[in-house]
């Protein structure tokens, strides 16, 4: 990275951390004063702060405990055993990626049908976009209750609510992108004799993948949302989704902003991945 | 785009083969064209796109059609290409009908844009018709090769259509309708988004590529000097409606280098030309 790019980055997260603990102390100040009330011994402005910046159950951790979670969860245990938040991770990662490949399907199969036929343009186009007009905090425990009567539980019922989110970009990205082929593409394919099929897998398909790479970064994100929404009402036995429940239980608020870090940190990786696929794929092509 | 085709008003329209017998020999017409009409019904009033053509097209021969914008010249190509379906009149490529002449990949077609995949790289472009074919693996790549050489792309085959200028562009587009090894080839203004300089060098590059392979050429342009340097018969067109003036021959050497253009029978013949455009009004407002 150069030094054009980093340092603006830079600065944003220095000025990001100092609103970050401004915040903290503001929040946590009146808990803290009265803490030391209690104590009935004379405080300064520094007990203040050490008292603010310390707490066991602040309103509003401080980064560098939230950091020091994230650390001692990471590397104070293996990361098979449910008190790693790279297990939780894991957990929700799996989830999320299989509602994206379901999500991909469901979305491929309704742009090509919409593509290819008229009919199916107009009865399916509104339902597609009223499906996302139902919030999925709604609909979550739905899904999670009807399938698991049918006996399907785990994986699947959070696989599904990413599905549920997932395909609608993809389907409106494809719909576009099957469509985005130059009429004198189309045309040299004509001359070519080729048939339907052939211009699709050569030409439609190829033509498309710019813009499905475009839905897909934005899926790929929603879906570690779908994932940690279905965890939710499970329960919660283990997912990032788990950890931010029995955060709130017990009132652990380093532990919930610690899990949000780590979603946060998964996301960024997943659309990272997203990304380097889409170079390895079309780098060359795309670098206009 | 191409659309559906224009209804036809009864069947004795129907564009037929003029004759079933096999085109081939020096001097047979390898495009024979008889009447030839082409109507686009539009919203207020139909549109004649072409009206009465007649033309015979002989194997080896280098034809422009030349003409203002309107006058019907590239529909005459993408008709004789089954992009475009007349109205009526008997049209055979090939003694065949265009349909059946696209079916077998009969001829090469290029674009006034290149029309490269961008995904594709140089060589993959050239071997998109061949992959189409079901030719093998090892062949494709050969004959890629071989027609990348004839344009003069030699070492750009894993270059991006991006990576090269627009002449580049416009040969790779070339070379892929050569790849085919079609005996016509069909140019809709290949070079009519260049400059003159490159123009100049693609033309030259043009008529050495027709005398080497005796390829049978149909060329769209509106340029007069192009239309001399490179046919061996022009025909000059007219719009409103879309018709045939005058079909002028231009027996000038069939080995031509740029200087020819500076010679008098190159100066009578472009005035020909020129006034056979002023007949039909291609300079009036």
């Amino acid at each position: 990275m150069t030094t054009r790019r980093f340092l603006p980055v830079a600065t944003m997260t220095l000025l990001l951390v100092a609103v970050w603990y401004a915040g903290a102390l503001w929040l946590n100040a009146p808990q803290a004063e009265e803490a030391l009330v209690r104590a009935a011994k004379p405080w300064g402005w520094t007990d203040l702060l050490a008292q603010a910046y310390g707490m066991k159950r602040p309103i509003l951790p401080t980064p560098d405990q939230v950091a020091v979670e994230l650390w001692n969860s990471l590397t104070g245990t293996t990361p098979t055993s449910p008190r790693n938040l790279l297990f939780h991770a894991w957990v929700t990662a799996e989830a999320a990626l299989t509602g994206l490949a379901m999500g991909l399907a469901l979305g491929t199969l309704l742009a090509v049908g919409i593509v290819h036929t008229r009919t199916l343009e107009y009865s399916l186009l509104p339902w597609v976009i009223a499906s996302q007009t139902i919030p999925i905090l709604a609909i979550a425990p739905m899904i999670v209750v009807i399938l698991g009567n049918l006996g399907l539980t785990g994986l699947l019922p959070k696989a599904v609510i990413c599905m549920y989110l997932c395909f609608f970009p993809i389907t409106v990205g494809m719909v576009k992108g099957l469509r985005a082929a130059d009429p004198l593409w189309l045309d040299l394919m004509r001359t070519y004799s080729a048939g339907g099929l052939r211009s699709f897998w050569s030409l439609r398909l190829p033509a498309s993948l710019p813009f499905l790479f475009a839905s897909l970064k934005v899926s790929v994100a929603i879906s570690v949302v779908g994932a940690i929404v279905g965890e939710l009402p499970t329960g919660g036995q283990a997912g990032l989704g788990a950890r931010l429940l029995s955060g709130s239980y017990y009132g652990q608020t380093v532990q919930i902003w610690s899990a949000l870090v780590m979603a946060s940190l998964l996301s960024v990786l997943l659309i990272g991945v997203v990304r380097t696929v889409e170079l390895a794929l079309l780098g060359k092509a795309g670098a206009r | 785009m191409h659309t559906a085709p224009p209804p036809r008003s009864d069947g004795a329209s129907t564009p037929v083969p003029a004759s079933s017998a096999p085109a081939d020999g020096p001097g047979h017409p390898i495009v024979d064209i008889r009447g030839l009409s082409l109507i686009y019904p539009t919203a207020d009033q139909p549109v004649t796109a072409l009206s009465d053509v007649s033309l015979s097209i002989a194997k080896g021969d280098f034809v422009s059609l030349i003409g203002p914008s309107g006058c019907g010249k590239t529909t005459l190509l993408r008709v004789i290409a089954d992009l475009e379906r007349p109205t009526s009149g008997r049209i055979a490529v090939e003694g065949l009908s265009p349909e059946q002449a696209r079916l077998k990949r009969l001829y090469g077609y290029v674009f006034q844009a290149p029309a490269l995949y961008p995904w594709r790289n140089v060589e993959r472009n050239v071997m998109l018709p061949l992959e189409i074919m079901g030719l093998p693996a090892a062949e494709r790549r050969t004959r890629a090769r071989a027609q990348l050489e004839r344009v003069g792309l030699a070492g750009f085959e894993r270059k991006f259509p991006w990576q090269l200028s627009g002449g580049m562009q416009q040969r790779v587009s070339i070379a892929r309708a050569l790849a085919l090894q079609p005996d016509l080839l069909l140019l809709d203004e290949p070079f009519g988004a260049l400059d003159e300089i490159t123009r100049d060098h693609l033309n030259l590059h043009l008529t050495q590529l027709w005398r080497a392979t005796g390829k049978t050429c149909v060329f769209v342009t509106h340029s007069i000097a192009e239309a001399v340097f490179l046919s061996t018969r022009i025909v000059v067109m007219s719009p409103r409606p879309g018709r045939i003036l005058d079909v002028i021959d231009c027996d000038l050497p069939r080995e031509r280098t740029l200087d020819i253009r500076e010679t008098p029978e190159f100066a009578a013949i472009a005035h020909r030309v020129r006034e056979g455009l002023k007949e039909g009004h291609s300079y009036d407002d």
